[in-house]
């Protein structure tokens, strides 16, 4: 179902798209935003929080870019091959490049940045260079990959956020923590990093030297903190703030504010990212150990209402555990449509006794309260008999790690790539207590581990969509999870806020392409 | 003159008492108006009051009653109000009658005891109290509770010092009784009056407490309140004025009503004092 929003979303984009083709880019002006909140450092690779990698993405850069279809572009690589076993990736990087300090990015930036780097301070980009043999520079702008095995979502990991690039002659031979470069972080984007006051606003100035002629068009952005959500939301009504980026003001307020003059709205520039909401289920003890009784909460529920209520009608109802911006997603399987008559007979047939079982809220804010309300709901009129316990996020956190919970709601990053975002949550030995980001559910069958691990390192593409498949179908059957919704993030902007979001990471690095038509 | 006559001579409390059968009955015709769970998604969300039938209120951020909503919510507020009111004078009444009667160290130790409470701002008290036990109706009573007992308990004290060297106080002695008798059997009935003037006010507060808590969002997430209605929507009151405005409207009408009660029953049974008023 299309709601009003969704088709006035659609229709601001059309018109965004005419008016992009319409006019010349123009220069100048400077671009006043929220971050929210406020990122404890921005060096990336040593912080990986959200916020972190949403301005400093703009400062530094990968090798790769990737388009809202998760397709590479060039970037400070011009171009790529691979070699025909998979195992070999030579990048050719461009020419001409500097360090906003002056000094030439070359090879060697690289395979200090890859090698050393992220090596020590990177858990994401290590668990990608574990299956890397070697990285050498054959010249100054010429870098070899050799990987142990094909890795089918290589080039998938080249994003500045995961993989960005350092200068090796401010760090190499240092402690990367305590470098004096942190406070002032050096990269080669196309903004510089100009004054942070702490607790007020993040300045960046136009990189002059950028090495894409006539990029970029700003002179600057300002990255307000604002610690207040209805103040960040009036902010963006009395005009002192031209771009929201997602997350920063509430569900809630989004009809509204899309609803003013001159606000466009844009539900692209998440791809990468492409939050997937999940229910955990315990299927270690309770009912919910009980495959029918995780079917009759699939069916109890109902998640179009969610989308629409609480989410504004945007984002997207998954099949199963592969959302639509993952890779070889497997769309014959049947949905679990809202039917509480499926899920009361389901309920029977296990001879489910009326046992009391909980739900945990994620303790993010209203939305997620309300949808926790929902959901209770939506299973108490099967007949399910459940609770809700309200927790902080440090609550959360351990009841999650201590598999202390019946039912709980998270979100989980999917990496636009299997390998890299949904295979953690289902894999056998990413069982471990302590943690609320691996396979908290405890979910373990050989079959699917077997798939998983054989699909990450399959080749070609073709290979790994048949084993990926196949494991879509175990987990649609078995519901490990509840899969409730891939989030639609929205970013709100002014109308003459042009070409913002023009890659699948959107503002974490749109600011180099976005002009200003005042 | 009678009781209830001494009572009515208020005309505020006449009114007050009004109100309070109203929300009572609401209260117990609650499951009988509207059968269904107030947490039921039943219309379209943001629905406007008197809009459609059967939802004079409208309905809120999720398409659940409003009106559904307030009856069993005003269950929930007086239920709370009530118990935990019972439970402060449970822990007061006792507390203040021991160091009133006894004085010396018994009456030093417990003061101070009581005052350590005291200097502890009842609102910040309340909510530490209900986020280390978790939110739940429960710990909800036993929060308010635990903050407002210590008024009591010096209001028995003050009543207890000055009534236990009267004569009727001496003559039992002189009989005989024990302590534990003269305070059950001749002391406490003749504070009386002061405690139930003072427990009709703490309903009030009570209920004013909770609705605070669950504002923050530190209700029982499981039953529907007044409170956790302002508190949820919070959010959208630009959108919809009325999902805050009927319960918050519900809270003052209590409150004020408790309150004009309370004023009568002082009238009603200190009839000397007030008529030097």
């Amino acid at each position: 179902m299309k709601t009003p929003l969704a088709l006035a979303i659609s229709a601001a984009a059309l018109a965004f798209a005419t008016a992009a083709l319409a006019d010349d880019p123009k220069s100048g002006g400077t671009v006043n935003t929220i971050i929210q909140p406020e990122p404890p450092g921005l060096v990336l690779g040593m912080v990986q929080n959200a916020p972190t990698r949403t301005v400093a993405g703009n400062i530094y850069e990968g090798l790769l870019r990737y388009t809202t279809d998760l397709e590479p572009m060039p970037q400070l690589a011009e171009s790529w091959d691979v070699s025909e076993d998979g195992r070999t990736y030579t990048f050719h990087l461009r020419e001409g490049v500097t360090w906003h300090d002056g000094e030439p990015f070359t090879a060697d930036d690289v395979v200090f940045s890859a090698d050393v780097f992220h090596r020590e301070l990177n858990p994401s980009a290590r668990a990608v260079l574990q299956h890397v043999e070697s990285i050498e520079a054959t010249d100054d702008h010429t870098v070899v990959f050799t990987l142990t095995q094909p890795f089918g979502p290589f080039l998938l990991s080249f994003e500045a956020g995961t993989f960005t690039m350092v200068p090796e002659h401010l760090y190499a031979g240092t402690d990367f923590r305590d470098n004096e470069h942190n406070d002032h972080p050096i990269g080669t984007g196309p903004f510089k990093f100009a004054n942070w006051e702490r607790g007020t606003v993040i300045e960046l100035v136009k990189n002059d030297d950028y090495y894409e002629e006539g990029l970029p068009y700003l002179d600057g952005v300002n990255w307000h903190i604002i610690p207040d959500g209805a103040s960040r939301a009036v902010s963006f009504e009395n005009e002192t703030i031209d771009v929201l980026p997602s997350g920063t003001v509430e569900n809630f307020d989004i009809p509204r504010l899309a609803a003013m003059d001159n606000v466009c709205m844009t539900e692209e520039g998440h791809e990468y990212f492409s939050p997937f909401a999940m229910l955990w289920m315990n299927n270690r003890e309770g009912p919910t150990a009980d495959k029918r009784f995780r079917q009759a909460v699939m069916y109890a529920m109902d998640r179009e209402f969610a989308k629409d209520v609480l989410w504004n009608g945007l984002g997207n109802v998954p099949l199963s555990a592969f959302g639509s911006n993952a890779r070889f997603q497997n769309d014959d399987l049947e949905p679990y449509d809202h039917n509480p008559d499926r899920a009361r007979e389901l309920l029977e047939e296990m001879g489910y006794d009326g046992e009391e079982i909980t739900i945990l809220p994620l303790p993010y804010g209203e939305t997620w309260t309300r949808w926790a309300e929902a959901v209770q709901q939506n299973l108490r009129e099967v007949g399910i008999n459940v609770s809700t316990q309200a927790t902080d996020v440090g609550g959360w956190n351990q009841r999650l790690g201590d598999w202390d919970y019946d039912l709980a709601f998270t979100y989980l990053f999917q990496y636009g790539d299997p390998a890299l975002g949904i295979s953690r949550t289902y894999l056998s030995d990413n069982i471990a207590k302590g943690s609320p980001w691996n396979n908290v559910e405890g979910y373990e069958n050989e079959r699917v581990d077997e798939l998983f691990n054989e699909a990450a390192t399959a080749f070609p593409d073709a290979e790994r969509e048949k084993l990926y498949r196949e494991v879509q179908e175990i987990l649609h059957e078995d519901v490990p999870v509840g899969w409730l919704m891939e989030l639609g993030f929205p970013t709100l902007y002014r109308c003459d806020v042009q070409n913002l979001v023009t890659s699948g990471v959107g503002v974490n690095d749109g600011f180099k392409d976005a002009w200003l038509d005042r | 003159m009678s009781f209830f006559a001494r009572f009515a001579q208020n005309r505020g409390a006449l009114v007050g008492l009004i109100i309070l059968l109203v929300i009572i009955a609401m209260a117990i015709l609650a499951p009988l108006l509207f059968p269904e769970s107030p947490w039921r998604m039943v219309q379209r969300p943001f629905l406007p009051p008197l809009s459609q039938d059967g939802f004079p209120l409208g309905t809120d951020t999720m398409g659940r009653n409003v009106a559904s909503g307030l009856m069993h919510g005003a269950w929930v507020s007086l239920l709370i109000g009530l118990v935990s009111t019972s439970v402060a004078l449970l822990i007061g009444v006792p507390l203040g009658a021991i160091a009133g009667y006894y004085g010396g160290w018994i009456d030093d130790l417990l003061m101070r005891f009581t005052e350590f409470f005291q200097t502890i701002p009842n609102f910040a008290l309340a909510i530490v109290l209900v986020a280390i036990m978790q939110p739940s109706i429960s710990s909800i009573v036993l929060a308010i509770a635990i903050v407002s007992w210590p008024p009591v308990a010096r209001l028995v004290r003050a009543e207890f010092m000055s009534l236990r060297n009267r004569e009727y106080v001496e003559a039992a002695r002189l009989v005989g009784q024990s302590n534990t008798t003269i305070i059950l059997r001749q002391i406490l009935p003749n504070t009386l009056s002061p405690i139930i003037v003072l427990a009709s006010l703490m309903v009030a507060t009570a209920i004013l407490l909770e609705s605070a808590l669950s504002f923050l969002g530190l209700g029982d997430p499981n039953v529907m309140s007044w409170g956790y209605m302002i508190g949820a929507a919070r959010t959208v009151i630009r959108q919809a004025w009325w999902l805050s405005f009927f319960p918050g409207v519900a809270i003052l009408l209590t409150v004020l009503a408790l309150n004009l009660v309370g004023e009568g029953l002082d009238d009603a049974l200190n009839p000397k004092l007030s008529r030097e008023r």
